[in-house]
Parts: structure tokens; sequence; C-alpha cells
């Protein structure tokens, strides 16, 4: 309202010339509103994207570009590929089983009126979210040492468990990747479901304890429906962290080098191909391929949800 | 008024943020050719004592950027008339690596000199090299240094890179853990001495006589470097699944089966696991190259005086002992506006006896001219004979001449992968057949 008033308030004004009227003009104002958006997606995006499809049918030297055709697309059928495709995808996976219920639990609980020390849960919860992953990964890899030294060895030895190489097995270094996600991501994903939570209008629980629903009751009719919107967008940006993993492995097993490739995920091995390799034709092929596969992966789920119903 | 001040306020603020990368540009690329202006300018009085001209480097370790820094000053002490200053950078591993080929890809932003590791040189070489050729500041000193460390970084006869140290192999015996088992080092010739001596290590303190790496190449490339073997051939062609690499990865699985060796902690020598396993007495020896001192003396401060640098063990009587191993290659770019001076600089600082005895004495490294190994400096003490006596290039003397030329080729990354990830974890965690580890190995990359 007040904004109104404003831009029709600026007629009235001494006219200091047509720059600075410009900023109030109905017809100009909104692109230049956008336009901080819109050029810093064509530099930063839309190039890169549209050159990156044109790189990965090159093969790129120094001095010496050429195009290849789909040379680069016939090499990505190789077992490393296939290996950073499967990391991704269980990670991706677990970190989804893992990401949405437990954050949307944490939620409700501290949304609840009974639960009390809430701020301080709150503020512990989203720490994590803080600290650098770099950071965190280093510390972890100490926490998951292989030596009987180790804090988890330690404590497992508590237990009369034998010292365990933690970084050599498959299962559990996948294991300590998604502990070390859930630990950085809970908070954040706290937040959103927090959010959506207070927009729940309190009416409907006090009506459905009329009815007298109990609380599970509250929770499954009242609270998950309304709470779908956060839920899809919170599944939509772990389905996109969770293919575009790369920092995480990368720290904990100190270097882009894992034994037999456990850690390695399909940034990793972008960023092995393409910078490590200097291959930068076949990295822009599995680039390319990537983003093929979390656009399909986002548009099935999605389409799924109803969300492109809206606009009808 | 108020708010309409705010709006602008707004609006110049977000226009300087989306312009802010133009502008930058635009103000280095003028400044960049002030810089050249003032240099041409500068060139014609040069008798008087000129304005020092810049040179930027960047490199992965910050000791090498102290010396370089103080070469610099050494440079201009020697040369009035074509002072430089040096503005050294050190950067992260990768981060220096990625951002130097983006630079040379993109034809723009590189410095004029960089320090280039050996595994990640071949990347350089790819297509047209973006480095200057060194040839003659090399060529002169042919016969000064060890060959081997110019040619590493060669391609079609012209030479890019200059080494810091040969790398030799050395074995680092802990002469304590040796003395329970009544084992003497000198005694161990070949590395079926050193099995038997691994044995009795084992019998005698229940420590075994030394570590692999699963997730590294250095337990693996000397010893088939020492046999004349390599990764790739001199046609740069895959061998890495021959004869005598299977052989050699059988023998470093036996000792695995015979609980002489085991997996280093953490999968490397440069683990933080392993640095406390060594430190606290758990191995007898390590086999790594002689820039691996430094790692003592950082991270193992209570082997002090407990270990012995001897040559590796033969493969037979006879056989070499050593095996050039590792390095950093310093490389002029061609975007550098003064490559001239640049490549005198470093020609200066790594090719020169006075640079050579300051690599020695700041950093550690066997450097690659043999004339100065025998020169007094190398003899003063200094932490690294505090720490492992005072004989160290007495060692090195002995195997000078028994290092094979490693072959550095386009494929030289990916072996090097192949061998850090699946290679040696494969053949000393899971003791799967070496052949047909070498085998996969060999394929996937060919």
């Amino acid at each position: 309202m007040d904004t109104k008033l404003t831009v029709n308030a600026s007629p009235s004004k001494p006219q200091s010339g047509f720059w600075s009227s410009l900023p109030y003009s109905k017809k100009v104002a909104p692109y230049i509103l956008v336009s901080p958006f819109i050029i810093s997606f064509l530099i930063f995006f839309a190039y890169p994207v549209v050159n990156t499809v044109i790189m990965s049918f090159q093969e790129i030297l120094p001095g010496q570009v050429e195009f290849v055709g789909t040379a680069n697309y016939e090499k990505l059928s190789n077992a490393q590929f296939y290996r950073a495709m499967y990391n991704s995808a269980i990670y991706t996976i677990l970190t989804l089983l893992v990401l949405i219920p437990v954050p949307l639990i944490f939620a409700v609980f501290l949304n609840s009126k009974t639960m009390r020390f809430t701020n301080f849960f709150r503020s512990t919860l989203f720490i994590p979210a803080l600290t650098s992953v770099v950071v965190a990964g280093t510390i972890f890899r100490l926490i998951f040492g292989e030596l009987p030294g180790s804090l988890l060895n330690e404590f497992l030895g508590l237990f009369d468990i034998a010292p365990v190489a933690f970084k050599q097995s498959a299962g559990i270094s996948m294991f300590v990747m998604v502990t070390l996600a859930t630990w950085r991501w809970v908070g954040i994903n706290i937040i959103y479901f927090l959010s959506g939570l207070q927009n729940i209008p309190h009416e409907l629980y006090e009506s459905a304890e009329i009815d007298g629903a109990n609380a599970m009751d509250k929770f499954i009719k009242i609270t998950l429906p309304l709470l779908k919107p956060v839920t899809i967008y919170v599944l939509t940006i772990s389905i996109y962290g969770g293919f575009a993993m790369f920092t995480e492995s990368y720290m904990l097993f100190a270097g882009n080098n894992s034994p037999k490739d456990i850690g390695l995920t399909i940034v990793g091995y972008i960023y092995k191909s393409g910078i490590q390799k200097n291959e930068l034709g076949f990295g822009s092929a599995i680039g390319i391929t990537l983003l093929g596969i979390v656009l399909v992966i986002n548009v099935i789920q999605l389409k799924f949800f109803g969300l492109f119903r809206k606009e009808d | 008024m108020r708010k309409r001040l705010l709006i602008l306020l707004t609006l110049v603020l977000i226009a300087t943020t989306v312009l802010a990368g133009c502008s930058n540009n635009s103000n280095n690329a003028s400044n960049s050719n002030n810089g050249t202006n003032a240099v041409n300018d500068k060139k014609d009085p040069s008798t008087d004592s000129a304005k020092p001209t810049k040179l930027v480097l960047w490199t992965f370790n910050a000791l090498h950027q102290t010396f370089y820094e103080a070469m610099a000053v050494k440079w201009n002490e020697n040369n009035p008339d074509k002072p430089i200053t040096l503005e050294a950078t050190t950067y992260p591993y990768d981060d220096m690596h990625n951002s130097l080929l983006v630079a040379l890809q993109a034809g723009t932003g590189a410095p004029d000199l960089a320090d280039i590791e050996i595994s990640k040189f071949a990347n350089y070489l790819k297509g047209e090299p973006q480095l200057a050729e060194l040839n003659d500041v090399v060529e002169p000193e042919l016969s000064n240094i060890v060959q081997s460390r110019v040619d590493i970084y060669a391609k079609d006869g012209k030479y890019y890179g200059i080494d810091f140290h040969i790398g030799a192999a050395v074995i680092y015996y802990n002469t304590e853990l040796l003395g329970k088992a009544n084992v003497n080092a000198d005694d161990i010739k070949t590395w079926a001495d050193f099995e038997e001596a691994g044995k009795k290590v084992l019998a005698a303190t229940g420590k075994v006589m030394t570590t692999i790496e699963t997730g590294d190449q250095w337990s693996f490339w000397p010893l088939i470097s020492q046999r004349g073997s390599d990764f790739l051939d001199k046609d740069k062609k895959v061998i890495l699944d021959s004869q005598a690499n299977i052989d050699t990865l059988t023998y470093l699985q036996n000792l695995v089966k015979e609980k002489i060796a085991v997996g280093a902690p953490g999968g490397g020598h440069h683990a933080e696991e392993y640095y406390g396993f060594m430190n606290s007495g758990e191995s007898a020896s390590v086999f790594m190259p002689f820039w691996y001192m430094g790692r003592f003396l950082e991270y193992m401060p209570d082997l002090k005086g407990k270990i012995a640098i001897k040559p590796m063990p033969a493969w037979e009587a006879g056989g070499f002992r050593s095996a050039g191993m590792g390095g950093t290659g310093t490389v002029v770019t061609k975007q550098s506006k003064n490559i001239d001076l640049a490549k005198q600089f470093a020609a200066f600082s790594k090719l020169s006896k006075e640079g050579n005895i300051e690599i020695w004495k700041q950093l550690g490294f066997d450097p690659i001219r043999t004339d100065v190994w025998d020169s007094p400096e190398l003899k003063e003490a200094n932490k690294f004979s505090d720490y492992f006596g005072d004989n160290i290039f007495d060692t090195l003397n002995e195997i000078k001449d028994e290092i094979n030329a490693v072959n550095i080729g386009e494929l030289t990354p990916a072996a090097s992968d192949v061998v850090k990830t699946q290679v040696m974890t494969r053949a000393i965690i899971d003791l799967e057949d070496p052949a047909k580890v070498l085998k996969d190995a060999a394929d996937s990359i060919k």
C-alpha cells in the first residue's frame, strides 16, 4: 500500500530527469527488479549449461578443440561410471529415508507446547548446518579412523567389539556418509518443517479434539496432509542434493580416491575425469547425463505429487 | 522521501553487485596493459638500476613458497640490473592444479611460474602444451644433473619442467625394533632378505616389518621401477599387467599373508592413522622416497634418533637399489609477459649450484645436481641430520646410479588412479589374485 502511494506521489515531485524516473515507471521497473536474477541466471546458469552440452561432444585439449560426435557418451559405459551411479543412487535413497521422516518428527516435537527446552534443542540441532563440510568431514574421518584408538572404535571397545576399518567396507562407509549428511542436514529440514507446521491453523486441531481425535489421529489426518507442500519441496531439494553430493565423500576419504571406488559419487567422477584427468569433454558428458537423470526423477516425482495440476 | 532513497540505494547496490564482475575484468585488463607498458618502457633504459619486474608464482606447498622467496632475494643480490618482485602464493594441492589447468585452457589468468606435481604433469602436456619450453636453460646443465629428472617433464624433445629433487626411493628402518630382533639393517640386501628379516622381527617383537599403501602408489611403483618395469612402457603403452608387475604384487601380497606386513592404517603413509601407528613403534620399516624425511620430522617426533636411512633392498644381488619417485616440475607458462626472465629465475632456483644447496638446506630434498652432493654445505648439521644422523648423503651417493627413469605419458594419471583405487586394495586387503587384479586394471585404462 505504502509503495503505491510513493509511486503515485512521484510525478508531483520536481522531475530530475529520465534516469531518476526510470525506477518508478510501471513498464520498466519490473524488468529492472528482475534483471539481477535474469542476468545472473543467464551468465552463471544458462550459458554454462549450453556450453557444457556443446563441450560434451568435443575433445578439449589446450589449443586443440575438436568435435568427436558421441564418443564421450559411448565412453560412459564403464565400470567406474556405473559404480558412481550406484553409489549416488543408494546415497540419495538412504538420505531420503532418513532426512524426511526424522526432521518431520523432530519438528513436530519442537512445535509441541508440552515440549520443554525447545529453543535449546532447536539451536543444537541447527548448529551442524553452520559448520563447514570440510571441517566436519575431517572430524568424521578421525572419529571413524580405523585404529583401535579412534573415537568410535574406543566406544565399540566398551562393548568388546573389535576395531572396525570403517573406510574399507562399502556398506559401512556409505553408513558414515549418510550419518554425516544426517548430522548436517537434519537442522535445516527441521526449519522447513517447523515453518510448515506453524502455518497450520490451530483451529483444525481444536475442532479435531472436540471430535475426539487423539494425538496420532491429529498427526496423520491433519499435520501430514497439510505439510505436503513443504514435504515436496524438501524431497525435491534432497534428491538433487543426494545426486550432487561430493564434498562429504571427498573429505571422508581425504581426496577423491576411495578403495575400490566405494565412495565415488557422480560429481566425484566428473571431477576425476574432467579435472584430474583433464578430459573436460568426457566430464561434460557425465555432467549432462547427471542433469538428465535428476531432471527425469524430479519431473516424475513432481508429477506424482500433482504439482503440475495446480497450474490449470 | 526516505523510501525513495531506499529504493534508489537498493537499485544501486544491485547494479553494482551484478556489474561487479564486468567492471573488475575491465580493470584487470587495463592494469595488465599498464603492466606490459611499464615493462616495455623499462627495457630500454635497463642499464640504470631498473624497476623490478613482477613475477607471479603459484605453488601447493608452503615450504616451496618460502624457498622461492629466499631465492628471489638472492636473485636480486646477484642481478641488480634485472631485479624481480616475486609474488608467490600457496594454494591447496588440488585447487592450484585445477586453477592452473583451467587458466591455461582458457588462455588467461595463469601465473608466470608454477609448480606442477608429477602425477598431474601429463595433464598439462596434452594437446599443445601451454608451457614455455625450457631447453635453452636446461640443456647447458644436462651433464651436471640427473637427466631423468627433466626427461619426465619432456614431450617431443622439449623440456617443460625442472624438478626439485631426485626422489630417490629409500627405506627407513626403525633400528630399535630391528635391534630387538637382532637384525642388522645393512645385512638386508635383497627383498628375499627383507622377508626373512621380517619373520625374525615378527617372531621377536610381534610387530610388523613394514606397511603397504593400499590407497596410494608408493609401495608399488618404486618396486616395479627397480626391476625396470613401470605403469607405461617407453612408447607410453600400458604395461601395468606385465609379468614383473605381477611378481612384485605377489611378493607384497605374500608379505601380508605371512603377517610380515599390513596395509598401512588409513590407507597410506600420509594418513593421520599411519603417522600415529609408525610413531608408536608398530612397524619396523617404511619404504618411501627421500622426500618423506620431512614427514618424520613433522609427524613422528618420537622416532628421532631411531631411524636409519638405507638403500632399498634389490630384487637380486647387484640389482638396482632405488627408484626416482614423485617430483614437482617448475614450469613457465606461455601466458607470462616475461618468459625469458621467468625462465632465468626458474633455472637460478632449481638448476644452479646455489639453488640446489638451498633445496637441501631448506626443504631436505635430494637435489638434482649431483655435483653438490659432496659439497661442504650438505654436510653441515641441520634439522635433518639431527633426526637421522650425519651420513644421509652417503646413502644417496651409493645409489645415485641405480635409478631407472619412470615413463610419464598421457595415461599416467589414469594408471596412477587405478592403482590407488583398485589394484592395491584388491591385492593387499581382499587378497585377490594379483594377475587378475592387474589385468582388470590394465584393461580398464587401455
